[in-house]
This record gives C-alpha cells, sequence and structure tokens, in this order.
C-alpha cells in the first residue's frame, strides 16, 4: 500500500478442494519490523507462509513484496525457488529442516548457492580454481562464520547439523535462511520446543535481526511471552479469516482474541491473558 | 554336596536350552519348507517328454538336520562368547593402527596401480583384469555423482555407456575420426542424452524414479538392436579403431610406435597403454567429482539428496541442480562407453543390458554411497572378487552372493560408511553415515 510495507498480502484465499485454508486474508507486514501471525491450532497460519513462500499457489489473491528501491515483485507469479532468489524472502520449517549429514557451516554455505554460483562462473570458473573463485569463497565462510558466531555455535561448525541439540538446529536454521541475505525473513514457529532460557536467547537473536540486519519478520509463535515481547504487529487468524489486527496491548486485551483462544484450547486463551497482566 | 552350588547354575542355564532348541527349531521348520522342493524332489524331462520324478528325502533330512544342528551351534557359541562389541573384536591398539592403514589406503592403492602394468608385465590375463577393474571404477565414479551425491537412484547407467561406446564406434568407422577427437564428443553426446533423461523424471522420486530410468536404459538398448541401418543391429559394430599414441598408432610396421622408439614390437604394449588410458581416464573422473563436491554445484547436489524442499526454500533451482547431475554422471558413463568401444574393436547391445546398470549400482550401493575410496575399493571387490572365485566353477555365484550378504549385515553402508565434510573452519570431522540421508528421488 504504501513505501513503508514490505509485504502486502491482498485478498489471499487458499482451498483444499472443499476445504477453505485462508478466506480472504489481508494484512502488510511493516519495513524493519518484527510482525507475528498467530491463531489457534488449525488457523491456517502456516498454509499462508507456504503462499507466501511459494510453496502453494493460492486460489486467490495477490501477495507482493516491495524492496527498497521501489521494486515490486508479484509472489504468487513466482516458482518457489525464485521467491527466496529474486523476492529475497526466506523462510525455515515448522519441523526443523536442516541438511543433517551436512556440518553448521557447510548448511550456510548451501544457503549462499546462488552468489557463490554466479562466482564461481557457473562451476568453470570455480574447477580451474580460478582466483576470483577463491576470494568469493573465502567471503562466503566468513560471512557464514559470521553467523555461527552470532547464535554461538563457531564450536561446533564442523559437526553434522543432525548431531546438534535441538536449540541449535533452530538457531542454524534461522541463521542458514539469513545467508541467503533475505529482506523478510519468515519463520515458522522458531521457539517451538525451546526452553525459557533457549526462547529468550531466541527473541535476543531475532530482535538484534531486525535492528543490526534491517531485515523485516515475519513470524508464526505460539510462544505467548516471544509474541508479547518482540512483535511490533500482530495478525491473529482463526478459522482462516483474520480476526483481529494492531499492537501486542491491542491484541492482548481484545475480546474476540480471547474468545477464539478459548475456544480453541483453554490454556492458551489463559497464556494469552496472563502475559497481558 | 556340590549339588546345592549346581543348582542356581542349572536354572539359568534351563531356559537357555529351550530356547535355543525353539530356535533351532524354528530353523529346520523353515529350512524344511524351503529344501522340500529344491532337494526333496527330482524332477527331470523323461525320453518320451513326460515329466518324470524321484524323492530324496534322505538328501533333505540330512540338510534339515545339518540346519538344526548348526544353529544350535551357532547359538550356543554366540551365549558363549557374549555380546559381541566392536571393542571385544577389535582391541583400541589394532583399531588406532587400522586407522592409519586406512588413510594410508588411498594413496598405496594408487602407486600399486600405477606400477601394475610393470609388475604384471607379461601377464597379460592381470592386465585385462586390470582394464576391466578400471572401467567399472570409473562407471562407479560416475554413477556415483547421480546416486551418491545428487540421491537420484539410477537404474538406467548402462544407456549413456552404449551411447558413449555407439558414438565413438560410428564416428570413427564412418568419419574416420581418431578416439582423442571421439573421447570429448562421446562425453557430449552421453551427456545431452542424460539432460534428455532428466527432463521426464525431475518430478518423479524413488521407486517411479528408478523404474523410468530403468525404462530408458532399455529403450537406448532396443533402439540399438532396431535401427539396423544406423547401428548395424545385434550384429554390432565391428573393427573399431585402436587408439593412437598422438597419432602414431600401435602397430607391428615400420610407423608403429615401436619402430619409432627403436624396440622390438609387443602385442602387450597397446594392452599397457589402454591399461594408462582408462587410469587416466578414471583419475581425470575422481579429480573433476571431488573439485565438484567443493563448488557449489556439489554441494547443491548434496543438499538436495539431504532435503529437497529446504534446497527450494533456499532458492536453488533444483530443476538445473538434477539436470546437471545427470549430465555430469552420464558424460563420464559416455567416456567410459568410449573407450569399451576401443578396447573391444566390437560392441553389440548385448554387452549394454540391464545387468551392467545393476553391476554399477552394486558397486556404488557396496562402496558406501558418496565416497569415492569406497566406490575404487567395491569395484575391485565386486569385479576382482568374482574372478578370484572362478575356481569354485557352478558355486561362484553362490559364494559371491553368500559374501555379499555378510557384507552387507557387517557394512550396511557400505565400505566406506561416513561422509567427508567439503569445507571445514578448524578440523575435518568425518560425518557418521546415520546422519547422511540417502535422497528419495
Amino acid at each position: 500500500m504504501n513505501g513503508k510495507s514490505i509485504l502486502t498480502v491482498d485478498h489471499l484465499s487458499m482451498r483444499f478442494g472443499g476445504i477453505v485454508a485462508v478466506s480472504d486474508l489481508s494484512f502488510d507486514a511493516e519495513r524493519g519490523k518484527i510482525t507475528a501471525l498467530i491463531g489457534p491450532n488449525g488457523a491456517g497460519k502456516t498454509t499462508v507462509f507456504n503462499c507466501i513462500t511459494g510453496f502453494y499457489k493460492p486460489t486467490l489473491g495477490a501477495m507482493r513484496v516491495t524492496h527498497l528501491d521501489g521494486r515490486a515483485i508479484q509472489l504468487e507469479r513466482l516458482n518457489d525457488f525464485r521467491i527466496s532468489k529474486l523476492a529475497k524472502v526466506a523462510r525455515t520449517f515448522q519441523n526443523i529442516r536442516l541438511f543433517p549429514g551436512m556440518t553448521a557451516l557447510e548448511n550456510l554455505m548451501v544457503a549462499q548457492h546462488n552468489a557463490l554460483m554466479l562466482a564461481s562462473g557457473l562451476t568453470f570458473l570455480g574447477l580451474i580454481g580460478a582466483p576470483s573463485w577463491r576470494t568469493a569463497e573465502k567471503r562466503a565462510i566468513d560471512l557464514a562464520r559470521l553467523w555461527l558466531d552470532r547464535i554461538g555455535l563457531i564450536d561446533r561448525a564442523d559437526d553434522a547439523a543432525g548431531n546438534l541439540p535441538y536449540g541449535d538446529q533452530r538457531r542454524l536454521e534461522i541463521a542458514r535462511a539469513m545467508c541467503t541475505e533475505p529482506a523478510l525473513l519468515c519463520l515458522d514457529e522458531p521457539a517451538a520446543g525451546l526452553n525459557a532460557r533457549e526462547s529468550a536467547a531466541l527473541s535476543e537473536l531475532l530482535l538484534s535481526i531486525r535492528t543490526d540486519h534491517g531485515t523485516s519478520i515475519l513470524l508464526i509463535e505460539h510462544d505467548m511471552s516471544v509474541v508479547m515481547e518482540i512483535s511490533d504487529h500482530v495478525v491473529v487468524m482463526d478459522y482462516g479469516v483474520k480476526i483481529a489486527e494492531g499492537t501486542p496491548q491491542d491484541i492482548r486485551d481484545d475480546p474476540k482474541v480471547i474468545a477464539a483462544y478459548l475456544g480453541a484450547d483453554e490454556e492458551e486463551a489463559i497464556a494469552v491473558m496472563e502475559s497481558g497482566t | 554336596m556340590t549339588a546345592p552350588a549346581a543348582e542356581p547354575k542349572l536354572a539359568s542355564r534351563a531356559p537357555d536350552v529351550a530356547f535355543i532348541f525353539k530356535k533351532a527349531l524354528i530353523s529346520a521348520l523353515v529350512a524344511l519348507v524351503l529344501f522340500s522342493l529344491m532337494i526333496g524332489i527330482r524332477t527331470e524331462a523323461g525320453p518320451a517328454g513326460q515329466l518324470i520324478y524321484w524323492t530324496r528325502f534322505g538328501d533333505l533330512a540330512a540338510v534339515v538336520a545339518a540346519v538344526f544342528g548348526g544353529s544350535i551351534v551357532v547359538e550356543l557359541l554366540r551365549q558363549w562368547w557374549g555380546p559381541v562389541g566392536t571393542i571385544r573384536i577389535v582391541p583400541p591398539s589394532v583399531q588406532s593402527t587400522l586407522a592409519v592403514a586406512r588413510r594410508a589406503i588411498a594413496p598405496v592403492l594408487l602407486i600399486f596401480t600405477f606400477l601394475v602394468p610393470v609388475i604384471f608385465y607379461d601377464q597379460r590375463y592381470i592386465l585385462d583384469l586390470g582394464i576391466l577393474v578400471l572401467t567399472y571404477v570409473m562407471l562407479g565414479w560416475g554413477l556415483n555423482v547421480v546416486v551418491g551425491l545428487a540421491g537420484l537412484l539410477d537404474l538406467g547407467y548402462v544407456a549413456f555407456y552404449a551411447v558413449g561406446a555407439y558414438s565413438y564406434a560410428l564416428l570413427a568407422t564412418n568419419f574416420g575420426l581418431s578416439f582423442w577427437v571421439c573421447l570429448p564428443l562421446a562425453g557430449i553426446l552421453a551427456a545431452f542424452w542424460g539432460v534428455l533423461l532428466g527432463f521426464p523424471v525431475l518430478r518423479l522420486r524413488g521407486d517411479y524414479l528408478a523404474i523410468v530410468t530403468l525404462a530408458f536404459g532399455e529403450i537406448i538398448r532396443l533402439v540399438i538392436i532396431n535401427w539396423q541401418s544406423l547401428t548395424g543391429g545385434p550384429n554390432g559394430v565391428s573393427s573399431i579403431p585402436r587408439p593412437s599414441f598422438f597419432g602414431i598408432p600401435l602397430t607391428p610396421g615400420d610407423d608403429g610406435l615401436a619402430a619409432k622408439l627403436g624396440i622390438e614390437f609387443s602385442p602387450t604394449h597397446r594392452i599397457v597403454f589402454l591399461f594408462y588410458i582408462i587410469l587416466a581416464l578414471a583419475l581425470l573422473t575422481n579429480w573433476v567429482t571431488i573439485r565438484l563436491r567443493r563448488l557449489p554445484i556439489g554441494r547443491a547436489w548434496e543438499a538436495l539428496r539431504e532435503d529437497e524442499v529446504a534446497c527450494r526454500a533456499l532458492g536453488i533451482n533444483t530443476t538445473t541442480t538434477k539436470l546437471t547431475a545427470f549430465a555430469t554422471g552420464a558424460m563420464f558413463g559416455g567416456f567410459a562407453g568410449a573407450f569399451f568401444a576401443t578396447r573391444q574393436g566390437f560392441i553389440s547391445p548385448e554387452s549394454f543390458t540391464f545387468q551392467e546398470s545393476a553391476l554399477v549400482l552394486a558397486i556404488v550401493v557396496l562402496g558406501g554411497m558418496g565416497s569415492q575410496l569406497g566406490v575404487a575399493l567395491a569395484a575391485l571387490t565386486m569385479i576382482g572378487g568374482f574372478e578370484l572365485f572362478r575356481g569354485l566353477d557352478q558355486y561362484r555365484m553362490l559364494v559371491f552372493g553368500l559374501a555379499m550378504v555378510l557384507l552387507m549385515i557387517w557394512r550396511p553402508r557400505g565400505l566406506i560408511g561416513h561422509r567427508a565434510p567439503t569445507v571445514f573452519l578448524q578440523h575435518s570431522q568425518a560425518i557418521s553415515s546415520d546422519l547422511v540421508k540417502e535422497g528419495h528421488g
């Protein structure tokens, strides 16, 4: 809509046969801000994510990413891998999808594939070991090293990703997504399965990604403490439709949101209310 | 007075005996069912073409009894020996020695291979066998790119071998092009067919991919058989020219290499020459593959094997990544095919059956998917081992099959069961194969 929003979702609908997973959803994600997408289980949050990142083709509606230079990219027209490559949208997965048999460092190198592919002259310059390739590779390793340092895994850089503890794998997946140098980072339940200390570290990491890198973040999260602490803007979904939108404080006091959570799961509604008091 | 002391021992023994007998009985029963028809009844065609049969219950009883007894012995041995752990069988001191040996095995093998024509100069059989093994090493390394790195199960690899062989054979016999000109052409043509195969199978995974690639291999063979005007059909292509040494033929004449060097001509020269050609080709394949693994394309192949969805989320074009894997593997297959044609001097569709594909795939799987050294060792075991058992005549396949089964029990993930990382910060540590995915499409 305006220059401030990086992602505009416009009347998005997604049907699977007779099931309407997402119905006429519109929202904006602001540049340089953290936007959270919350809602009870089965509300259609991950479907929205899959539409944005190109894993599903939406039945109706449009999604637009606007870059700083004013370039606007219609996401629904792009194939999955081009969304990461051209629209600079990176994502993580609800169930971690690292490359378990590759080291942490290798995972971060794979993420820089497109940049390295160009630097290696589509493999040919790399095959003969051209100096330009060597410097590009060194730069890529430095970027990976930087991220490993940020997530505190520099000492485990040469360990297989599948051998890392669960919390480390979550952070590594975020670092891997950041290595694609995205403008918009989409995180699907990054705090799932983390303990309180790890959640706090995650919040810190996400805030620093937003502040230090200027990367906008869109996240799905069930952990309300994380959502309320770091989000600038919250969109609430239930049964495929948006039921509320606003600052964390607005959402906390919104009776519709509390009702939706109460209807779905008592504990979660209590968690919402408690985090408000 | 000794009875009370012995009693608890007996009590602990008693359930073991029942267990052993139960296990032996089950084994004997399975053996009875299995062998009742195989051994118990012998059938033959009578003089008038009718079926005659007679029973051999004595032999059957002997086999079943052997299984029963054997099962008891094995179980007793197992209980006496206790749980089998790596530490128990291989003490740490031996293990450290083995680790040193493991590091040394690749260079030692390479040096030995270089010296084979020198050591076995007079033994034509060994030299021929060496060429055969090296051909399969090269094919294995080629297929390793597709199956081991990219995780795409390709059962029709022989198609590219055939394309390479026929490319050289037809180009050389029809246009008189030399081996060294045809070699890259054969590789390019095979890579082209690799891409052609790649396109329709891009969306297929696992079993479906395997079936379509299997069909592709058969299609190529059937086209070669039936396109008589071009390929000569089942008669094949004969009098394929031999490779020359930079334009100098290895013939007994005055312009031959032997005459130019002023040494006496011997047919062994050509064999040795061929040996070094295939060695050079195989080492080229190895070098390129090792290089590619450390480049973004190679890492993308391995990432594709690990998780295709994650690859797409990272902006990797999985289509071109798969196609380059197919093309690269096919190109090496094409090189090997061209070499095969020039070595044999005659090729026919019979050389390119599914059995070849299966053999090469077995080499890759046995070697430990993705491991270059493993593939080389597996090719040596499979091809060399098969020759080793030649003296056993009709039992050769049986012994060979048994050896394979034992190897797969002992080393389910192949001879070299770990993956070496392509890049490291502090130190390179091998990744256990339990973590490495096999790929599923």
